[in-house]
């Protein structure tokens, strides 16, 4: 007989221990000022408002409350530079878009921690996800502003800038968004007046930094920081040519009505309650991965979330143990540390939101099950929370939660599944998941979605469009449809 | 006999709902794979895991040119792989049935266990009776563990009853031995395969299933091992009996051990951080993780000659 080895048994417990980013790396100042016409210049307002860390609630900067006047100054600043920026040849503008991507990414780190910090999301999705892909927007775009007269539909046309754009994005892929909405504009010789969500303005603003060191001229992009009167100001003025929004759909929809009759283009990237369809077919741990990927990215703040899980009755029972199996194995803890899965949710505001939808789901009769999860005493926490016994006319399963909630629903056949998915407002995204080929053709012609995802979810190529159907929005971003919005036709 | 797998039986006898594990989408799992990769290691824990990997491996040479002496010299080293007391010895040590003996005498009383290679290693190329025979004497010299191959050329080409037969016909020449079944998933080509030899060699009474041979061009890789780790979960839920999975070939370094624990962790749980149920068949990992686990202690790198050779 041998005797035992001395670590043969098992531990109990073991876990990593934790692993911070180093946030000494990235210089944040106490207070930013507006960048317009290529300086930094105190609000007309004589306000700032402080920008906080929501997974400790402590103030990382102020930052300037843009007026109505700061709104005009960095409108008619985006009007002196287009003439300049459109004419310029398409190389020398590619020249300055690569030289963006470039040092994005040589100062990917610096801004990979800046964007947890401001928004609370993981340093694994901000350092993999967040930043290499803004890089990635810069140097697809870059490669298209000396070809835009091949992005015209009709050929024989010259290709021009549609002028001075208003560009409002949200909070919750700050650096990303600011990147999928200048990187085709500025290709297209616009410039840009943009204006970053008030909750996660930080690296919008060191990205003035990479702007100026590529050699954006002054003026060609200016950003204005406020709330939404500050959005609604820059929506109402007369200098700007077209309006691009990402957010809300109420919002969207006030935009909508406020420039009727304008003569300004829009496009609108709003809200989404995105089905994802497990089949009885499908590859289940995987599919596991993808509905974890579809709504704990990004602690559910997507716009795409794969919010609303129908799984095929046959094997529900299967997909739920495996499920809540895997979700007691994501880590919810500090964002900067780098095997956090999940991160703080970004703000009080949206703390009270999801919570509110927690309450109405169960008032409604749905049940809610949670992973466990101590939450710190401050920032604003929630763990991965799942809604069995959903139908179909709940609150729940029909608006969008903008957090890490998942409503799981059955189904029996595909055309009930895609009859479910199609029963929303939204039109975003979908995904479908089945190893057979011929499912997957038949049923992402079936579904109302801007983007079907097909055996994986939340993935994005800057070559890709991006958009809604109905009230989720229209025009898309991303891939040549997303010149289109951002060019004239000469 | 024993029971027929159910992978075997036709559709309508089959258990209608099919374990999660036989269908495999290669980019999504490659995906979860690789996102363990960049788990991070630190601290005490680092330690804790890299003496686990140290008591986790299968320490291993299979050359022709293995002698008494360099198996003895190996055991040596097995037993004690540092003169610092705190590295653990590792788990077995594996050599070919010619040289079982000589371990087996090393070895005789330690922690450390003898396995062997057999059943015609590595190729399975030869006659059922000389495999049996070979396996048979493995475990008659003295092995506690001996690693058999599948025939790939009976799984490839279908017959699978065959597959499942010889690994059972293995176990019973095996005896009171541990019986690791090696799919040589570097042969199969897909991952659905690999799950389904894997399952099979479950069902045939594998203690555990193990990756390669280490003489083929692919051998273990982390989705391949993610795909056993599955399998061997969704065997448990099946039948109760709970499987080991061995990852062999190439695994050189420290850090991707370590990726293989993470693996190991967030897809099992850390009640399968064991010897009993996990293991890495090399060779040279031992003193890459000796070098870690000294670089963590002293915060000082080490040079080649900081640690013993084997």
């Amino acid at each position: 007989m041998r005797p035992t080895h001395p670590l043969a048994d098992a531990p109990k417990t073991f876990d990593y221990a934790p692993s911070l980013e180093d946030r000494s790396i990235v210089e944040i100042k106490d207070r930013y000022r507006l960048y317009i016409g290529g300086e930094w210049v105190a609000p007309s307002t004589r306000q700032y408002f402080p920008t906080q860390d929501p997974s400790t609630e402590e103030t990382l900067s102020e930052v300037a409350k843009a007026g109505p006047r700061d709104i005009d100054r960095a409108v008619r600043a985006a009007r002196r530079a287009l003439p300049g920026w459109a004419q310029m040849k398409g190389s020398a503008r590619a020249r300055i878009l690569f030289a963006i991507s470039r040092i994005l990414q040589e100062r990917a780190r610096e801004f990979a921690i800046l964007e947890t910090l401001d928004n609370g999301k993981p340093i694994r999705e901000s350092r993999d996800i967040d930043v290499p892909l803004s890089a990635a927007h810069f140097f697809y775009y870059a490669g298209w502003t000396d070809k835009l007269d091949y992005a015209l539909r009709e050929p024989g046309h010259r290709a021009a800038p549609v002028g001075v754009c208003g560009q409002i994005i949200p909070w919750n892929f700050p650096l990303l968004m600011a990147a999928w909405k200048l990187a085709p504009a500025l290709a297209c010789g616009n410039t840009v007046v943009l204006k970053p969500a008030e909750t996660s303005p930080l690296s919008s603003l060191l990205l003035v930094e990479v702007l100026e060191e590529a050699g954006v001229p002054p003026g060609v992009v200016n950003i204005v920081t406020g709330a939404g009167e500050t959005g609604a100001a820059l929506v109402a003025h007369e200098g700007v040519d077209k309006i691009a929004f990402t957010g809300s759909t109420e919002v969207g929809k006030a935009i909508q009505a406020k420039l009727a009759g304008s003569g300004k283009r829009l496009t609108l990237e709003l809200g989404g309650k995105g089905a994802h369809l497990i089949f009885e077919d499908a590859p289940l741990d995987q599919a596991v991965e993808g509905i974890v990927r579809g709504i704990f990215f990004n602690q559910g703040q997507v716009c795409c979330a794969g919010s609303r899980l129908l799984v095929e009755e046959s094997v529900e029972a299967k997909v739920m143990e495996l499920l809540k199996n895997r979700l007691s194995t994501l880590r919810v803890g500090p964002p900067l540390d780098k095997n956090t899965d999940l991160g703080a949710i970004h703000s009080k505001e949206q703390m009270g939101r999801v919570r509110s939808y927690l309450q109405a789901g169960q008032d409604e009769g749905a049940v809610l099950w949670q992973a466990f999860f101590e939450a710190p005493k401050k920032g604003f926490w929630c763990p991965p929370c799942l809604f069995t016994n959903v139908t179909p006319s709940m609150k729940i399963a029909r608006e969008e939660i903008f957090g890490p909630v998942l409503t799981i629903q059955s189904f029996r056949t595909p055309q009930e599944a895609v009859a479910l998915a199609n029963n929303s407002n939204y039109g975003l995204s979908a995904g479908v998941w089945t190893d057979k080929g011929s499912k997957i053709f038949a049923l992402s012609q079936q579904l109302q979605a801007g983007v079907v995802w097909a055996n994986t979810f939340n993935q994005f190529d800057p070559a890709s469009p991006f958009g809604g159907y109905k009230e989720s929005g229209f025009g898309r971003e991303g891939g040549l449809h997303g010149l289109l919005p951002y060019l004239a036709q000469r | 006999m024993t029971r027929k797998t159910s992978i075997l039986l036709n559709p309508s006898e089959r258990d209608l709902l099919m374990p999660p594990c036989l269908l495999v989408d290669a980019v999504g799992l490659e995906a979860r794979a690789a996102e363990l990769r960049k788990r991070s290691w630190k601290k005490e824990v680092k330690l804790e895991a890299i003496e686990r990997a140290i008591s986790m491996t299968d320490l291993t040479t299979l050359e022709g040119a293995d002698t008494p002496g360099r198996v003895e010299r190996l055991c040596q080293k097995a037993l004690r792989p540092d003169p610092n007391p705190d590295i653990p010895p590792v788990a077995a040590v594996c050599v070919y049935p010619n040289l079982v003996a000589t371990a087996a005498r090393v070895l005789e009383g330690s922690p450390v266990e003898v396995a062997s290679v057999a059943s015609g290693f590595p190729a399975g190329q030869v006659p059922l009776p000389l495999r049996l025979e070979d396996t048979k004497m493995a475990a008659e010299n003295g092995a506690d563990e001996i690693d058999v191959v599948i025939s790939r050329s009976a799984f490839l080409s279908g017959r699978l009853e065959q597959v499942f037969e010889e690994v059972q016909a293995f176990k019973e020449a095996a005896g009171p031995a541990r019986l690791k079944v090696i799919l040589e998933t570097g042969e199969l080509g897909t991952f659905d395969r690999i799950a389904k030899a894997g399952w099979l060699a479950c069902e045939a009474g594998a203690d555990f299933i193990k990756t390669s041979t280490g003489k083929v061009k692919i051998n273990a890789t982390p989705a391949t091992a993610l795909c056993m780790l599955h399998v061997v979960r969704d065997f448990e839920a099946h039948s109760g009996r709970v499987v080991g999975v061995k990852v062999a070939g190439g695994i050189r370094k420290s850090k991707e051990a370590l990726h293989y624990l993470a693996l190991v962790l967030e897809t099992l749980g850390p009640s399968r951080l064991t010897n009993r149920l996990f293991r890495f068949g090399a060779s040279s990992l031992l003193n890459d993780l000796i070098r870690q686990w000294k670089k963590q202690k002293t915060g000082r790198y080490m040079g080649p000659d900081d640690v013993c050779l084997d």
